[in-house]
């Protein structure tokens, strides 16, 4: 069987397999945030980088290649790692206290999970708005880390294409499928599959968000690292 | 009450039916929509998504994305000023201030009877004539405080753009040195004529042989991308010429396309005989949208002649032709998976790589982008062999290289040289004295400082898409990384975190040096997103967004050290400004109502 | 030839915009404030009423910074603390208080000095005596260098007591094992 190494470990792969799979399916974690087994891969939050022949490269959109030496779990791509996630902090208005997904949210698990004590740079503290139109459903954009899972999921698995960026570079910002700019003038529900996989706290159930209490939440207790392992495997 | 431009339905049934309710020339009908209102109200954008069977959400997407698109309302008349460092040393900020002054308007936004707007764009490609804006689209160089005066009345008047001189539309070639390419006097047909008589392969063979790279600045060996997007998978494959020359200080692209667009079209034209490909886009930048109806003009000529079509010269199964995409102010669109989606209609992001656009381009199609210089190039090959081609330059490098020179120097403009030109004769020709540095290769290049100017221009060496940018002893070369950290923010797609996020983070970083507040730590963090920037960035335009700042900070660091303020740590805003909303508010201006940003030591 | 006595590390502890919180959540470490007193005694701090701070080994900062006199006490704990420590949500990321940072300042103090219910004819304090408020609330690492972030709204008794042995023992602090939180 072909294998590459990873942080010297032999890494089984069939063909077709990323880097990230690979990995995952034989039990090592490399971080993402933008990646999705139910969709292609999409490479945007840089978190699964990693060094291979030397070369940074997202490890969910490139091919596992037999005999290739990849370094993930190392000082040097954790303290990247660390720095792409602080870079996300500030961007956004990220405030956990008041989040009511504090606990299950992918962001703050990695920010644990890399030991991020501190969002490091000057905030932007950007001026977002907060949607509350629809019935069933609260959109927050001010977590919103542009990973783009629920454009991706309305469009290739719901069929509806409720979500889009729009904007560039730092202005960048997520738009709804509606002249009114309004989510409850688009034709989401919430059990569109997009309405259920925002890694933060932007697509939020309404009346239901502290039905886990905090403390007994998917992150508090475990690290995502096993979290992830466990349920992909 | 401020007036805004009418919103009044326009007929965009026109512009719909001329792109054929094709969801695929989305950008095209944007910028065709706009040119009917001036700019893109929301129901215009529902009327597109509707018309064309797609989400509107898609549409908004787009439209937001490209700087040439306006979601929101623009004046009448649009200034842009070019703002490339070479136009801030012509002083375009104090021309930019006194059109304002006499228009009564805040650069950015719309005077109040909604008649202008002014503001910035990235380089327009009028370095040699600078300072440089657009109006409306249109290209007008050589800007004095006179020109600012007139234009600042005509539009007072609101003189239609058709009645201002048209000596200020003049767009000079300033070619100062020609060779091979630059001197080629070829009747249309004849590259082609002689492709066509060796045969594709035999074609093929002599651009292997004359080690063509590409002109774009990768440097990519022409015959492999060419074969490769030949034995790709599919029939349908697909030229695609990259005029999208976005790179601060280049223009030699808008020079060939000015009075060698023949070179460029047969160029294309080979390109298509070698791999076999039916149809062919020129991606022409916004910014050289003045270039469209002469170019068309060529295109229709070529038709006529048999140089485009079906059974190109007579020959059966050669067919091929060419189409003109506008872009709309993305430099990103360079990339050329970027510009693949841009072209797609869609916004220019770049694309994972594997697959490579010569095996899935445009439309999933094997697609071969090359530069607009390349294509050209391509023609001494068919004329006089691959073995000629490759007489001339240095063995890695063959051929000669078109050099847009621009700054301090006598005679700024196009320069065609061998491979191989040390940067001390490129200076001696140009008339550059006292010169300090060289940006080559523009705000992604590598700036060189005056011990290194006995180095040549050449892959192995300094590789170069073009832009020769040179600064003499008065400049400040924090001012000129600065400048394209500025450029790099404004132009990052902010698809991976990052470039986004770290673009912004480096321009925060640069203002504070230039505003007086920089400490020590501050260069520390500087470097840390330098790291970060190369190594982690989605594609070339992230990882090269911090070489004008390595390079400066390695070659002239001293001139951000005296910039510091501080040995250790300075504030991360300025704390007396944080205050002043509530000076105002409580009418207070007491000692107690300030803050020292700079903390004396003796407090 | 005799042991020295280790000299006892100096303390100080303020909150500039914060609730105390994390003042609470520092006496929750119960019984080890025992040991800690052992360790170290306390200058300026809510705990001892001392109104300035003098040198220091360790200046623990709660709460962001609002407003001027934040900017004064946190550059005189720089001045005298030779560790100075973000504690808290509100330190390290601006928390609550920063969440009036998409209002603008006029509209904040409009809303409550001049149009709430039940004011009339009122108008925005102006007494020199009086702080002036920032235009945004900020985290203190973008006003004064700090070396070390307690994160956690509040950080639990258990990680700022992990926190501060390892400081007093001399090991970089980690805080790992379900101690590290945000919220």
């Amino acid at each position: 069987m072909k294998q590459f190494l990873l942080d010297g470990q032999p890494i089984p792969f069939e063909d077709g397999q990323t880097i990230l799979e690979a990995a995952r399916a034989a039990g090592h974690y490399i971080p993402s945030l933008c990646w999705h087994k139910d969709l292609p891969p999409h490479g945007s939050c840089k978190l699964c980088v990693v060094k291979s022949a030397g070369r940074h490269v997202s490890a969910c959109a490139t091919p596992a290649k037999d005999g290739a030496e990849v370094e993930s779990n190392t000082p040097e791509m954790n303290g990247e790692r660390r720095g792409i996630l602080q870079m996300l902090f500030v961007e956004g208005n990220h405030f956990c206290p008041s989040c009511e997904m504090s606990g299950n949210c992918e962001l703050q698990a990695l920010g644990y999970e890399y030991e991020m004590l501190t969002p490091r740079f000057r905030h932007f503290f950007p001026d977002r708005p907060v949607d509350a139109s629809h019935p069933d459903v609260l959109l927050d954009f001010n977590r919103c880390i542009f990973c783009e899972l629920c454009v991706r999921a309305s469009r290739d698995i719901d069929g509806k294409s409720v979500f889009a960026l729009t904007g560039r570079g730092i202005d960048k910002h997520l738009v709804v499928n509606a002249e009114s700019g309004r989510l409850a003038d688009t034709d989401f529900t919430k059990d569109d599959r997009a309405a259920n996989i925002c890694p933060v706290g932007v697509i939020l159930p309404k009346r239901t968000g502290f039905a886990v209490p905090i403390g007994e939440r998917s992150f508090d207790g475990t690290q995502i690292s096993t979290e992830t392992l466990k349920e992909e495997s | 009450m401020p007036t805004t431009p009418l919103a009044a339905p326009v007929d965009l049934d026109g512009v719909l039916q001329r792109h054929q309710h094709n969801p695929t020339r989305l950008l095209q009908i944007l910028i065709d929509a706009q040119d009917l209102a001036g700019w893109l109200p929301a129901p215009t954008l529902t009327h597109i998504a509707a018309a064309l069977g797609i989400p509107r959400a898609r549409v908004e997407g787009v439209a937001g994305f490209y700087s040439f698109l306006y979601t929101r309302p623009v004046g009448r008349y649009r200034v842009l000023f070019s703002d490339n460092i070479t136009d801030r040393m012509l002083g375009n900020d104090g021309l930019m201030d006194a059109l304002c002054r006499k228009l009564w308007v805040e650069p950015g936004k719309l005077s109040e009877d909604g008649l202008v707007s002014v503001a910035t764009t990235s380089c327009t490609g009028l370095c040699d004539q600078g300072p440089a804006i657009l109006v409306n689209g249109l290209a007008i160089g050589q800007l004095s405080h006179r020109r600012i005066n007139e234009i600042a009345e005509l539009i007072r008047q609101q003189r239609p753009l058709d009645l201002w001189p048209a000596e200020y539309f003049r767009v000079d070639d300033n070619i100062r040195r020609k060779d091979a390419l630059l001197d080629l006097q070829m009747p249309p047909g004849d590259a082609l004529r002689a492709a066509i008589a060796r045969g594709r392969d035999g074609w093929l063979d002599e651009v292997r042989a004359s080690r063509l790279r590409g002109r774009g600045g990768a440097g990519f060996a022409t015959a492999v991308k060419w074969e490769s997007a030949r034995n790709a998978p599919g029939a349908d494959k697909v030229i695609v010429c990259n005029a999208d020359e976005g790179e601060p200080g280049t223009f030699k692209d808008r020079v060939l396309l000015n009075s060698y667009a023949d070179l460029v079209f047969e160029g294309m034209t080979l390109a298509a005989w070698a791999i076999g490909a039916s149809e062919g886009f020129l991606y022409l930048r916004g910014e050289y949208r003045y270039l469209r109806p002469q170019l068309e003009a060529a295109l229709a000529r070529r038709r006529e002649a048999g140089l485009l079509g079906t059974a190109i010269l007579g020959t059966p199964g050669f067919d091929f032709d060419i189409q003109i995409h506008l872009g709309a102010g993305a430099y990103v669109c360079g990339e050329e998976s970027a510009l693949i989606e841009s072209l797609e209609g869609k916004r220019g992001t770049p694309r994972i790589r594997p697959p490579f656009p010569v095996v899935k381009g445009y439309l999933g199609r094997p697609t071969a982008v090359n530069n607009v210089e390349t294509h050209a190039k391509t023609c001494l090959i068919a004329l006089y062999g691959g073995e000629a081609f490759a007489d001339t330059g240095t063995a890695q490098s063959t051929g000669t290289k078109l050099l847009s020179i621009s700054g301090d120097c006598a005679a700024p403009g196009i320069y065609e040289y061998p491979f191989g030109v040390p940067i001390t004769r490129i200076l001696e020709d140009c008339g550059a004295s006292d010169t300090q540095a060289v940006q080559v290769g523009g705000a992604a290049g590598i700036c060189l400082a005056n011990y290194e100017f006995h180095r040549h221009i050449a892959y192995e060496d300094v590789p170069t898409a073009g832009a020769f940018m040179v600064f003499d002893g008065t400049r400040d070369l924090f001012d000129v990384a600065r400048a394209f950290v500025h450029f790099f923010a404004h132009e990052s797609c902010g698809f991976c975190t990052p470039c986004r996020v770290g673009t912004s983070l480096l321009k925060g970083f640069m203002d504070k040096l230039a505003d007086g507040h920089g400490a020590r730590a501050d260069l520390n963090d500087i470097e840390w997103l330098d790291r970060l920037l190369k190594n982690a960035s989605h594609c070339g335009l992230g990882s090269a967004a911090p070489n004008p700042v390595i390079d400066t900070l390695q070659k002239f660091r001293p001139a951000y050290e005296r910039r510091l303020v501080s040995l250790d740590f300075e504030p991360a805003f300025d704390l007396d400004a944080a205050l002043a909303e509530a000076r105002q508010l409580t009418a207070r201006d007491d000692p107690g109502a300030h803050l020292k940003t700079h903390e004396e030591d003796a407090q | 030839m005799t042991t020295p006595v280790p000299r006892k590390l100096r303390v100080a502890t303020t909150s500039l915009a914060g609730c105390f919180g994390c003042h609470m959540s520092f006496l929750d470490i119960d019984e080890h404030l025992f040991e800690l007193v052992e360790l170290i005694e306390f200058d300026r701090s809510p705990l001892t009423d001392i109104k300035d701070v003098g040198p220091c080994d360790i200046g623990l900062i709660e709460g962001g910074v609002c407003n001027s006199e934040n900017v004064h006490v946190l550059r005189e704990f720089r001045r005298n603390c030779k560790t100075l420590i973000a504690l808290g949500a509100c330190a390290v990321t601006g928390g609550l208080p920063a969440q009036r940072n998409h209002l603008s300042l006029s509209e904040c103090l409009r809303e409550v000095y001049q149009f709430r219910p039940g004011v009339e004819n009122g108008q925005i304090p102006n007494d020199p005596e009086l702080p002036l408020p920032l235009d945004k609330v900020r985290p203190i690492h973008e006003v004064v260098r700090v070396d070390y972030f307690i994160p956690g709204c509040p950080p639990s008794g258990p990680a700022i007591w992990k926190f501060l042995t390892d400081l007093i023992a001399g090991r970089t602090p980690r805080l790992t094992g379900g101690l590290l939180h945000y919220d």
